[in-house]
């Protein structure tokens, strides 16, 4: 939990900066989207981080996403079926990309960066090609369905709590129980840590790593659902482009180690809330969006460069302590 | 043209070419070197033998630049020197070969041969003058390819002759081998004695490192026995034989414990007609009773790692079985050996047994988590108290489950590993160089571990490369040489010299 102090930090800094610079940045409305949208990447941060804890990587999260909202909503309205099995098709959909990935990392040895940055290029191609790249909508007609991504649970004056944010409650449970309670999430963070000596141990795993990129590809299916639900209007070339990205830099703000073995859930949350933060400081006060990028791009090197920095100063001062025990021992 | 000068002056004609005076070396907690000394003249092949660890590597390693001296004279030619680089030493003209090759696999021959010393025209290579020369440079050591051919396609023994090649070919006047023929065929070998011949006759001088004592009886004109860090003796030509060799390296009195054989009953563990990766052709059989413990002893690179990696499942098999307490146990699946109560305590521990970045509790409970889980969940205080317990069984010290494993001794993540396997109470524990890197005191306690295991029924097998620790704890000893097991030794017939003997390929009968 020490670890989550710092980015935690960094979080009520950048809100309090906001608001005291514009108070609308603390109305009722501009929080309330700003929970939204941090719940919905919040989802498929999750996944992210369950691929970055085995130590590997996952660029086709927006792809995913792309593909799975695209298809939706053309099976919904194109091809008139039924919401059952239209979210039935698109989750197993995503589930099978995770499965391929898996199987291609674990079985033919093939490097995830290499598979999931074909996985990027691949469904989103798919995506265009299945929708004719036409824009989809759901129009009118679902309001029902879209109630997952823009209904809301009034508290009171005007702010309610959006959907999304009891989705991502439950879903970072589940993970948080899966990663901190079960053998498997023992296994997988060992895993992560140290592969040869997980094998050593009998640990299965291959079929872990598949799990995790199972978890990782649903997860951005159920993103996907929810982006699109909420969007209503949805382009097949780009709904949810850059996402994985914007995921992954979640992950490691929030303290995941792109070299495995390291993360908690709750960090990832709060990563992604950083990352909303940022995204919604910049517009609020008026910076140019066309800095955006190169502002949040600014802040998480910094960020990971300070962690990086007290990492080694704190192994120094270890260091240091060990010497000067030894020397009197 | 010439990279050997015939002559150069007065000094160099009766001095040394290369000699080391009482050279020491220390490594934190080991003296890996105590005095030792040694010469080379222009023109010799001098073999440098001794035991596993008997300080061979270390002084190569002080003589080629890899790693300097904490005290002693260092001379080339006469003349002290100072050699605290690679790049000194071969600016003196000695060149490391080492056991594992060093030459970049996706260049070819040629680009090896210069690599660091490039011909070049402007800034652009002189790849004309590179094939040209380096042709020239292959003759010499008598390998017949193009210079054009990538590394990658040729056999480990071609690519040590172009590593010769590479040394002579930067003017090298003196040329260590270490290991030289552990990976080479026999047509190699020659191969590879008639180069060494041929350096011999230019001047240069060869330092041949091996196992192989039938090797150095062949080809030595001088040998050097290092034991224990120390100089242990020397022989001259008409000296050299196989038993005189054996008797300096081993050298101190024997020491035996007497006691009787543990172990007893149908096997346990009953391994028939391995093969593994490394030796393809070799076929390795054993059993071991429960309560027995079974030492295999043999030179590096004598299979015995490979013998209980494959046991354990971690590296397919070319052919054979293992059974346990009768029951077929499927290979190349640790998950099906550990289910079929194997464990195995690796070599490598830093990379194989512990979880450095995770906590010591976690890493005691890792094997054992998925038994004591119910419905897959981890029962935490279960954990925390088995932890608990098997961390004060092994005395792993500090006693603070939370702290990582990384902060701990060797010998103390050595008993994390240990502990993992108790934790599932294993009938046949294997342990590879159980007591490597480990301090004496948790040396000692690893010994007790081992014996109370068997004393408890669970069969043991051991990897050791230290004659030392096979003496004392064996009860039987198997002897690997070259993939198979040469020899079987029973307490009564247990000797450093009868180890010596089968590891080094000597006659089967004393």
């Amino acid at each position: 939990m020490k670890k989550l102090l710092g980015i935690f930090g960094l979080l009520v800094a950048v809100f309090a900066l906001t608001s005291i610079a514009n108070p609308q940045f603390v109305s009722a409305y501009n929080l309330q989207n700003l929970i939204r949208w941090t719940s919905l990447f919040g989802i498929i941060s999750i996944g992210a981080a369950f691929v970055i804890i085995t130590g590997g990587i996952d660029l086709s999260i927006g792809s995913t996403i792309g593909l799975v909202g695209s298809m939706m909503a053309w099976l919904l309205t194109q091809k008139g079926w039924g919401v059952g099995p239209t979210l039935a098709a698109v989750m197993l959909c995503s589930l099978a990309i995770g499965l391929a990935h898996g199987l291609l990392i674990t079985k033919m040895r093939l490097q995830p960066f290499v598979v999931t940055l074909c996985g990027l290029l691949l469904y989103r191609g798919i995506a265009r090609f299945l929708t004719d790249d036409q824009s989809q909508g759901f129009g009118n007609s679902h309001d029902t369905l879209r109630q997952l991504a823009i209904g809301k649970l009034p508290i009171s004056g005007g702010f309610a709590l959006p959907a999304p944010l009891f989705i991502l409650l439950g879903i970072a449970a589940l993970a948080a129980v899966f990663l901190n309670l079960t053998v498997a999430g023992r296994h997988l963070l060992a895993l992560g840590r140290n592969e040869t000596a997980a094998r050593f141990s009998g640990i299965r795993t291959d079929t872990l790593k598949i799990v995790a990129y199972v978890l990782c590809s649903g997860l951005a299916g159920v993103g996907g659902i929810l982006f699109s639900l909420d969007l209503n209007s949805i382009q097949p070339s780009g709904l949810g482009e850059f996402y994985e990205l914007y995921a992954i830099a979640a992950a490691v703000l929030g303290g995941c180690s792109l070299r495995g073995g390291e993360g908690t859930i709750t960090g990832v949350i709060i990563g992604t809330a950083v990352m909303r933060v940022l995204y919604n400081a910049i517009n609020i006060l008026g910076i140019p969006t066309h800095l955006e990028f190169a502002i949040i791009g600014a802040v998480i090197l910094a960020g990971v460069m300070t962690d990086e920095w007290v990492k080694r100063f704190a192994a120094r001062r270890r260091a240091a302590r060990e010497r000067a025990e030894g020397a009197t021992a | 043209m010439s990279p050997y000068p015939s002559s150069n002056g007065t000094a160099s004609s009766v001095a040394p070419l290369l000699e080391v005076r009482r050279i020491s070396k220390r490594f934190p907690g080991v003296h890996a070197l105590k005095e030792v000394s040694l010469r080379l003249h222009a023109g010799e092949v001098l073999a440098v033998i001794g035991e596993n660890g008997a300080g061979k590597s270390t002084l190569m390693k002080i003589l080629a630049g890899v790693q300097e001296a904490d005290s002693g004279e260092f001379l080339v030619e006469g003349r002290p020197e100072r050699v605290d680089s690679v790049r000194t030493a071969s600016r003196l003209g000695i060149a490391l070969i080492h056991q594992e090759l060093s030459l970049a696999d996706n260049l070819d021959v040629g680009s090896n041969l210069f690599l660091g010393r490039e011909p070049r025209r402007g800034v652009f290579l002189d790849r004309a003058r590179q094939n040209r020369e380096a042709a020239e440079a292959l003759a010499r050591v008598g390998l017949d390819c193009s210079p054009e051919t990538p590394i990658a396609l040729l056999s480990q023994g071609r690519q040590q002759l172009v590593e010769i090649a590479r040394a002579v070919n930067s003017g090298a006047r003196v040329i260590i081998m270490d290991e030289p023929t552990s990976s080479l065929s026999q047509g190699e070998t020659d191969r590879l004695y008639s180069v060494v011949r041929d350096l011999k006759s230019r001047g240069v001088g060869v330092i041949y490192i091996s196992h192989r004592l039938g090797e150095v009886t062949t080809l030595a004109d001088r040998v050097t026995v290092l034991r224990d860090g120390q100089n242990a003796g020397e022989l001259a030509r008409g000296g050299i034989n196989h038993d005189a060799m054996v008797r300096l390296m081993v050298g101190r009195d024997l020491v035996r414990h007497h006691r009787p054989a543990r172990g007893q009953g149908e096997p346990v563990l009953d391994v028939r007609s391995l093969r593994t990766l490394a030796h393809p052709g070799r076929e390795v059989s054993f059993s071991v009773a429960p309560g027995e413990i079974v030492g295999i002893a043999g030179l590096v690179g004598a299979g015995r790692t490979e013998v209980l990696r494959a046991v354990f499942g971690i590296d397919a098999v070319v052919g054979g079985e293992i059974r346990v307490a009768g029951t077929r146990v499927p290979t190349a699946s640790p998950r099906e050996a550990i289910e079929h109560g194997l464990a195995l305590v690796p070599e490598d521990r830093k990379h194989q047994g512990v979880f450095l970045e995770m906590a010591v509790g976690a890493n005691t409970t890792l094997a054992s988590l998925g038994h004591r889980a119910r419905w897959g969940f981890i029962r935490g205080n279960t954990e925390r108290q088995r932890a608990a317990e098997l961390i004060a069984q092994l005395d792993v010290r500090p006693p603070n489950p939370d702290q990582t494993a990384q902060f701990l001794s060797g010998g103390n993540q050595q008993k994390v590993v240990l502990a993992k396997w108790l934790a599932l109470k294993p009938r046949v524990l294997l342990l590879d160089e159980p007591t490597r890197g480990v301090d004496v005191g948790a040396k000692q306690e690893i010994y007790r571990l081992m014996e109370e295991l068997a004393e408890r029924g669970v069969a043991i097998v051991f990897v050791s490369s230290e004659l030392e620790e096979i003496l004392r704890m064996s009860d039987r000893t198997l002897v690997m040489h070259e993939g198979r097991i040469s020899g079987t030794l029973s307490r009564e017939e247990l000797s450093e010299e009868a180890v010596m003997h089968l590891a080094t390929g000597g006659p089967a009968t004393r």
